[in-house]
């Protein structure tokens, strides 16, 4: 399968089971919301080092937003509900609380929930305020701007990580358009997230390592300075770069349409082939085959 | 089909129709329905006597006709949805849990007394006492929305412990007395001594007003649960200007003959 003179290696992106969180931050300013949303998905790459995966899905208007503000939809995923709760109390309370003139507020209508602002209220001391309006109870907690609003609770529901695009280029400069361009098409959809840096990672890892004490280590079947050197190297002679964009949803389908719509994209002149990383089926529960996602239409 | 109601008789002393309530419907046929017990003064007659009865209940039920002699109407209510093109008397959703009234006209004293869940929707004005707990009742209303388009007399919201109470006009005096929690939005002016006695919870007021010595002004700020507040004020169909959404507000902090974590929130931009 091509898509111009890019071929789609056939093969699968291995996905994992996780579960994730759509938080709303909103703000005073675009500028605020948008500080606050970077804070909270820092040092959120992989689950591997970081203990979570997160980034933002989008901004949102002033007239959409739950308060009228401006804001910042941020999805975070973890492997299990009470690590994802965790990390939602730790990211919302540091990252959030602190930034000026915030309010967070779940963004996910059904799920399990988590408890955050019914935790996080005892910062009030005592002077915390409780609000319910609807069907969701809010906390005011007193702070030295006026007052953090935060939702009492927080839903999380099951979700895809891990979803994948290895781009092979013939040299890093095309690689690197080639990867831009797709993270900027997946970027437009809702539902999921780009989790690493700008939306690509350069260090795909594989499982294990020869260190005993490594669970992962370098992909050392795409890295090109190792060809001639691993026996699996995947890369043949006009490949010199390998780009991987991972992809976090809330949903399988919403996987499926970002790697359609960022392979499509990545499809450029310098590109030898898009492939997809996974670890021999055995691991992940999702297998999303590239032949399977409609790429000819 | 929704079960249509229609007083064909005014009655001459006050009507009590607790009956007319989704709960005592709930899997009756029309004949039955029509057979219900109302008080006429001191004398049990059918409902029939009063109202025409046309449909199948389905958990719906539409009144017309002016029914502000007629009290107790959905007394109790836990589900369902009752229309009233019309005013309505005294007691309406007495202790209602759940469910939805939705009122065209006016109703009297006493709406939403004590309830715990649902909501009230007045198209018109209310009388006193609106969401109150009973005299000798520490205890108001305890979940739940009620929503008055028009105005609405003394004592709404008296020990009230939790849920909503909007007033899209003026509110009389002692708005909140004795108010334990819950939120009371006043869109218009407030009486004399609101929030006198109050414990906790807040009232919110589009207008300046004065208030009781025993009140402690802490603040100018914007509070951005308001704002939540008010976009859901805007779904609901009031008008909230550019000019209330961007406002700070005076936070005044009371009542210190009680807790003192009350607040009542003024609205401190341009009048």
């Amino acid at each position: 399968m091509k898509i111009k003179s890019t071929a789609i290696v056939d093969t699968f992106a291995e996905a994992f089971k996780m579960y994730g969180s759509r938080v709303i931050i909103t703000a005073e300013t675009k500028e605020w919301a948008m500080a606050a949303a970077q804070s909270i998905t820092g040092f959120a790459t992989s689950v591997i080092g970081c203990k979570c995966e997160a980034g933002i899905e989008t901004t949102i208007n002033a007239d959409e937003s739950p308060d009228l503000r401006p804001g910042v939809s941020v999805l975070i995923f973890a492997m299990d509900i009470e690590s994802l709760g965790k990390r939602l109390m730790e990211r919302i309370g540091q990252c959030v609380m602190t930034c000026p003139t915030t309010a967070c507020y779940n963004g996910l209508p059904e799920g399990s929930p988590v408890i955050i602002g019914g935790q996080l209220r005892y910062f009030g001391d005592g002077h915390q305020i409780s609000k319910v309006l609807g069907k969701s109870k809010l906390w005011r907690i007193p702070v030295m701007d006026g007052e953090f609003l935060v939702e009492d609770k927080f839903n999380v529901q099951e979700s895809v990580g891990g979803g994948n695009l290895l781009i092979l280029g013939k040299d890093q400069k095309a690689t690197l358009k080639a990867a831009s361009a797709a993270t900027k098409a997946m970027r437009s959809l809702s539902d999921i997230i780009l989790p690493f840096p700008n939306g690509v990672v350069r260090s795909g890892s594989k499982v294990g390592s020869k260190y005993k004490k490594l669970i992962a280590s370098t992909n050392d079947a795409y890295c090109p300075t190792l060809r001639g050197v691993v026996g699996n190297s995947e890369l043949d002679g006009g490949i010199n770069s390998v780009l991987e964009i991972v992809i976090d949803g809330l949903t399988l389908e919403a996987v499926e349409q970002a790697m359609r719509v960022g392979a499509i994209a990545a499809a450029k002149p310098g590109i030898k082939k898009i492939s997809a990383g996974n670890y021999g089926g055995g691991l992940g529960q999702y297998h999303i085959h590239l032949h399977k996602l409609g790429l000819e239409a | 089909m929704a079960l249509k109601l229609k007083l064909h008789t005014k009655p001459e002393v006050p009507l009590e129709a607790d009956c007319i309530c989704p709960d005592r419907m709930q899997s009756l046929s029309t004949t039955e329905i029509k057979e219900l017990v109302v008080f006429h003064g001191n004398h049990q007659v059918p409902l029939k006597d009063f109202f025409e009865c046309d449909g199948n209940f389905d958990g719906e039920i539409n009144i017309e006709g002016d029914l502000t002699d007629v009290k107790h109407i959905a007394s109790a209510m836990s589900f369902g949805k009752i229309t009233v093109s019309g005013n309505v008397g005294v007691h309406t959703g007495a202790a209602m849990s759940g469910g939805e009234i939705i009122i065209e006209g006016d109703a009297s004293d006493w709406v939403g007394p004590e309830m715990f869940g649902g909501s009230i929707t007045i198209k018109g004005n209310a009388g006193h006492m609106v969401g109150s707990g009973y005299r000798g009742s520490t205890i108001g209303m305890q979940g739940g929305e009620i929503i008055v388009h028009g105005n609405v007399k003394n004592e709404t919201g008296h020990v009230m412990r939790r849920g909503l109470i909007v007033v899209g006009g003026n509110a009389g005096d002692f708005t909140g007395v004795n108010m334990v929690a819950g939120t009371i939005i006043v869109l218009g002016k407030m009486g004399v001594r609101p929030g006198a006695g109050m414990k906790r919870g807040s009232i919110i007021c589009q207008t300046k007003s004065e208030l009781l010595p025993t009140f402690t002004k802490s603040c100018d700020y914007q509070p951005s649960f308001l704002r939540h507040y008010f976009k859901y004020l805007q779904s609901l169909g009031f008008t909230i200007n550019d000019a209330l959404m961007n406002s700070p507000f005076e936070r005044w902090c009371g009542d210190s003959i009680e807790l003192n974590r009350g607040e009542i929130l003024l609205y401190a931009g341009k009048q």
